[in-house]
């Protein structure tokens, strides 16, 4: 079973949806029970860095960070993404998980922001200098080459060695991160047509 | 690189997708789902069901619309019309919506968009402006187009993005129904005056003038109903010829 984990930030629907339409066991959840007896975590998110709190006050992020630590598969989608990081520049006052490092900041001034709509991903082959990767990415699998998927964000995580893939607005930024069984995107699969959902069936097959 | 979107818009009511020419001659054009799919199918980026009814009658029909739509598409989905309250656009965004748009009702009480923000994220709202051109510049028109508001197009858009706007749609009621083309100095000016994206609505009959919106006109995304109905002009077709003219847009899909 995969846990939608639902901290009252967002529409959660259009992510269930999607799981639904590719037939996985999926619930929506605010209870750290549920969280616990899953077999796989999903965090999504739209909004403002800080309504990540909430996971606080609910007692949802040690459940998180003990399935993390379980080896459970997390996915982190938007906000979960930027989650894993140390931290991001739009709520200085609230930590991430810091399973990532780095902190999250705004676009340079020199394009539009948020940046919304469709963008290209640049999947960081193991072999390419600067990333660290000894393993091909199990969520980007079968992808065709830069394929587009669909953005809409103000802050963006910067670019480590667990990053699979890239995005470039402006410099480059995370797409998609990879540890082991932390994945995060920081596009929508759930409305991103083919590629979006080929990326959520590969995490459902982990 | 980030593309420009194609946004196909279906008019909705009781139920069913139609087409007329300015809201008259209303011809059926299909079932809402079934058209939404065909023109992801097709390489729409985001699809529009515009509720052209929009009264308290039909609101439960159009949101069995949106319902049915949002089960199966995958790619981002918009509603407007008719959206006065906030409670308006909750049920909008339970039917499976990701984001809504406010026209007349955010001109008469402009903190509504920082409402609907505040609660579903700015990505989540688009402020529609109905501009049309007068002596002393571009001026915005509600009630469908109906009535003059006396507010300038541009600055309303300024206010609308610093109020929590996450995109602007923006209409020329000078173009709308033409196919003559956009009106792209009212684009070039808003998307000038705002840095959140502007969505072109308003003339489109041809490749060549979707390739101006977003040249000259300096569009985010376009926005066409008529030329996608009937297959007149297929969004696949516009798209390949928007590549070969260096249009950067999602394609192949």
């Amino acid at each position: 079973m995969i846990a939608i984990v639902d901290y009252g930030a967002g529409n959660l629907n259009s992510v269930k949806k999607a799981f639904d339409y590719l037939g996985a066991n999926v619930t929506v959840t605010r209870q750290c029970e549920s969280v616990a007896a899953a077999d796989k975590i999903v965090l999504p998110g739209v909004g403002h860095f800080s309504a990540l709190s909430r996971l606080g006050t609910a007692g949802l992020r040690d459940a998180l960070l003990e399935g993390i630590r379980a080896g459970k598969p997390f996915l982190g989608i938007c906000l979960g993404l930027q989650w894993l990081f140390d931290g991001s520049e739009e709520a200085p006052d609230y930590a991430g998980a810091g399973l990532l490092r780095g902190t999250c900041r705004q676009f340079p001034a020199q394009v539009k922001s948020p940046h919304v709509g469709w963008n290209n991903l640049s999947l960081c082959d193991a072999s390419l200098p600067g990333f660290s990767r000894s393993s091909p990415s199990r969520l980007l699998r079968n992808l065709a080459p830069d394929p587009f998927v669909y953005f809409t964000h103000s802050f963006h995580a910067p670019v480590t060695e667990s990053t699979s893939a890239t995005c470039e607005y402006g410099f480059p930024f995370s797409a998609a991160v990879e540890r082991g069984n932390i994945f995060g995107v920081q596009f929508h699969p759930e409305k991103s047509g083919t590629a979006g959902l080929l990326i959520l069936k590969n995490f459902c097959e982990v | 690189m980030l593309t420009k979107r194609i946004i196909a818009c279906l008019d909705v009511t009781g139920g069913r997708v139609v087409k007329g020419v300015k809201f008259k001659n209303l011809r059926d054009a299909g079932d809402p789902a079934e058209c939404a799919d065909a023109h992801a199918r097709d390489g729409a980026d985001e699809i529009v069901l515009l509720d052209i009814t929009a009264t308290s009658d039909h609101r439960k029909t159009m949101l069995d619309a949106v319902s049915r739509t949002a089960r199966t598409l995958f790619v981002p989905l918009a509603v407007g019309g008719g959206i006065r309250t906030v409670a308006d656009a909750a049920a909008v965004f339970d039917a499976g919506a990701d984001k809504i748009g406010v026209n007349s009702a955010a001109v008469q009480k402009p903190e509504l968009i920082t409402e609907i923000a505040s609660r579903f994220g700015s990505q989540a709202v688009i402020v529609a402006i109905d501009a049309k051109r007068t002596e002393a510049g571009f001026a915005v028109f509600v009630a469908g187009g109906r009535r003059s508001t006396g507010r300038d197009a541009i600055e309303w858009a300024r206010e609308a993005a610093a109020r929590g706007a996450g995109e602007i749609l923006l209409t020329s009621m000078d173009q709308d129904g033409t196919r003559a083309g956009f009106d792209c100095e009212l684009v070039r000016a808003v998307a000038q005056a705002v840095s959140i994206p502007v969505i072109a609505s308003g003339g489109a009959g041809s490749v060549s003038h979707f390739v101006d919106v977003f040249r000259e006109g300096q569009a985010d995304a376009a926005l066409a109903a008529s030329i996608f109905h009937f297959r007149i002009e297929s969004i696949e077709q516009l798209k390949r010829e928007l590549h070969a003219a260096n249009v950067p847009v999602r394609w192949p899909c």
